[in-house]
Formats: C-alpha cells, structure tokens, sequence
C-alpha cells in the first residue's frame, strides 16, 4: 500500500512595496522582444514540497511554519500555498 | 584579543580575515566550524563572506539555522562584538541580528569593484578610529548587496544612528552613480540597535594592508580591537 501523501504547491513572492530588480529585467526584455503590453514583471519563487501525511489540517500548520521560518523572509517577501492530498 | 572566525560551507573570505587577525592585527584567531554550538573563550566573532550554501534560496538563508548561529545570539545578547562581511552581512538579517534584507543588485550585473564608502558615525565600537564624514577606499563584491527595509525601520535606524557607512564618491557625496547596487538611501553597512553587531557589503579583510592597495578597512579591524580592550563592551571571555 502506498504511503499517504500531501503536495504542497508554494509561491512566495517579494511584497509589492519591494522593487525587484529581475522581474524589472525581464520586463524590459520583454519589451525588446516586441511584447509592447507588458507593464509589469513580477519574479518570484514556486516550490513542491511533499509531505507523508493525508492529513490535511496538520499538513497546513506544517507548510505555514516552514513558509515563516525558512522559506520566506517575511522582512520582503510574502507567501502563498494551495495543498493536494493524495491518497 | 581572541577571534573566532566562523566557517560555513561555502564561505570564500575566512582565510583572509584570519590573515588580517592573526598578520595584521597580531591577534588570537580561530577558525569556528558553523556546527559548533559555543562561542566561549572569543572576544570578537566574524561572519565572513561567501556563498554560504551556494545562497540557496536566499543569500544566508540556510546558514543562519547553523548550530554556531545559536551561540553567536548569545553572544550577541551579551554584548560581544559582531562582524559580518558581505555574506555575513546576509546572513545577520536573515537571523534577525540586523534590520532589513539585501536582495539583487538593482543593476543586472554581479559587481565587483572598489568603491568609496562615507562614514556615518564615528561612535560605534567599529568606526571609532575614523571620522565623521570620511571617505574610504574599499572592495565590494556581491551579486545581492540590494539593502532594503520598511521606511519605519529606515526612520529608526538614522534616529538611533545605525546607519554606519553609506556609498558614495571619490568627494563624499551620495550620487546614485556611486551607489553600486541599488541599495536603499545608499547604505553599505548598519549596526543594531545596542551597537555590537555590525553588518557590511564592503570587504575590510581586503584592504587592511597597503599592499592591497587600500589599508582604508583596517580601521574596522582597530576599532574592534580597541572596543574589546577598553572593555567597552563585555567580552565573551569574561562571560560565566
């Protein structure tokens, strides 16, 4: 039998109030490229964690934590999670 | 005087900074493996630079869960003396330790240059032996020297005087051209609140010899020395 699983899908992304500096690059290659409706570039970071638990509620007070401690700097950044249970 | 040099996997600059502890300043130093849990014994502890875990996820992110970084808080919170360069200037905010964050540089481009830093205090146990308003020669080199932080916390720090060094050029004046990374009112290094932790992009281990072709950083390294003997602030090694 396999082993219960929850996906975590997590973006985290710089708060508006920051300027970052490689969404603003891309923009402007963008626009290089003939992409003239481009207004704004906004990079960020996406990552998968998996944890070996169906149980979602304690799958999300884990995410939130890691979110808080390690994986966002809350000084700049801000995060958000979507959960896949699967069975 | 006894310095601990901390060594996260990844860090460049620990051998230079031992050079300029053990060569130039005629100092005890030690290099401290990041597992390490204790800091007694030292009264100066150096976070230098590097790549700390090849700045995965974000510059010093990971470093700062490193068990050495439980004994620098301690150390810290009793007043030792702290110095991060560059990377180690990354990984205090990332602890905690110093207000702020440093992201990518605003210009695409990893710099590494000299560039001229004014000082902003003379007061803190890092600056002592320089001036108010003194123009220095130094290297930086970094790819995520970017300093921001929340216009509050901005307030705060120039009312406390925390702001140490500020870009600027060869005269003293803060231009955006002098300012190589985009960092916020052009800060290359601030201190806490207390005034024991001090944090820079700058590289003071890399011109503390003339040879090098600026002995402008070695001031640092004096004031440190200096703060330490005059037991301005309790030193570890007094510490029970």
């Amino acid at each position: 039998m396999l082993r219960a699983m929850t996906k975590a899908r997590i973006y985290v992304t710089y708060k508006p109030t920051v300027l970052d500096p490689q969404g603003n690059t891309i923009r402007d290659a963008l626009h290089s490229l003939g992409f003239a409706d481009v207004d704004a570039v906004r990079m960020g970071k996406y990552l998968e964690v998996e944890l070996g638990t169906d149980d979602a509620a304690h799958a999300n007070a884990e995410v939130e934590a890691m979110c808080r401690q390690l994986l966002a700097n809350p000084v700049i950044e801000s995060y958000r999670f979507d959960l896949e249970t699967v069975p | 005087m006894r310095i601990g040099i901390v060594q996260f996997p990844g860090s460049n600059c620990d051998y230079d900074c031992l050079h300029v502890a053990r060569e130039v300043l005629q100092a005890d130093a030690d290099l401290v493996w990041h597992q390490t849990a204790s800091l007694t014994g030292y009264d100066a502890v150096v976070l230098p630079g590097g790549f700390s875990y090849g700045d995965y996820l974000r510059a010093g992110s990971i470093a700062r869960f490193s068990p050495v970084m439980d004994a620098v808080s301690e150390f810290a919170a009793a007043g030792g003396i702290v110095l991060g360069i560059c990377n180690g200037f990354q990984i205090l905010t990332e602890a905690g330790h110093l207000p702020g964050a440093l992201i990518r540089n605003r210009v695409v481009d990893f710099r590494c240059e000299w560039v001229h830093v004014r000082v902003e205090s003379a007061g803190s146990p890092f600056t002592s032996s320089y001036h108010l308003g003194q123009v220095l020669h130094m290297p930086i080199a970094h790819g995520e020297g970017n300093y921001v932080a929340a216009p509050d916390v901005l307030d705060r720090m120039r009312d406390n005087g925390q702001v140490l060094l500020r870009y600027c050029d060869s005269a003293g004046n803060t231009t955006p051209a002098a300012n190589p990374n985009g960092s916020t009112d052009s800060i290359a290094g601030i201190c806490n609140e207390a005034g024991n932790v001090f944090g820079l992009m700058p590289h003071p281990e890399r011109c503390a010899e003339r040879v090098l072709g600026s002995a402008d950083g070695l001031g640092i390294w004096r004031a440190m020395t200096a703060a330490v003997s005059a037991g301005i602030l309790p030193a570890a090694s007094t510490r029970v």
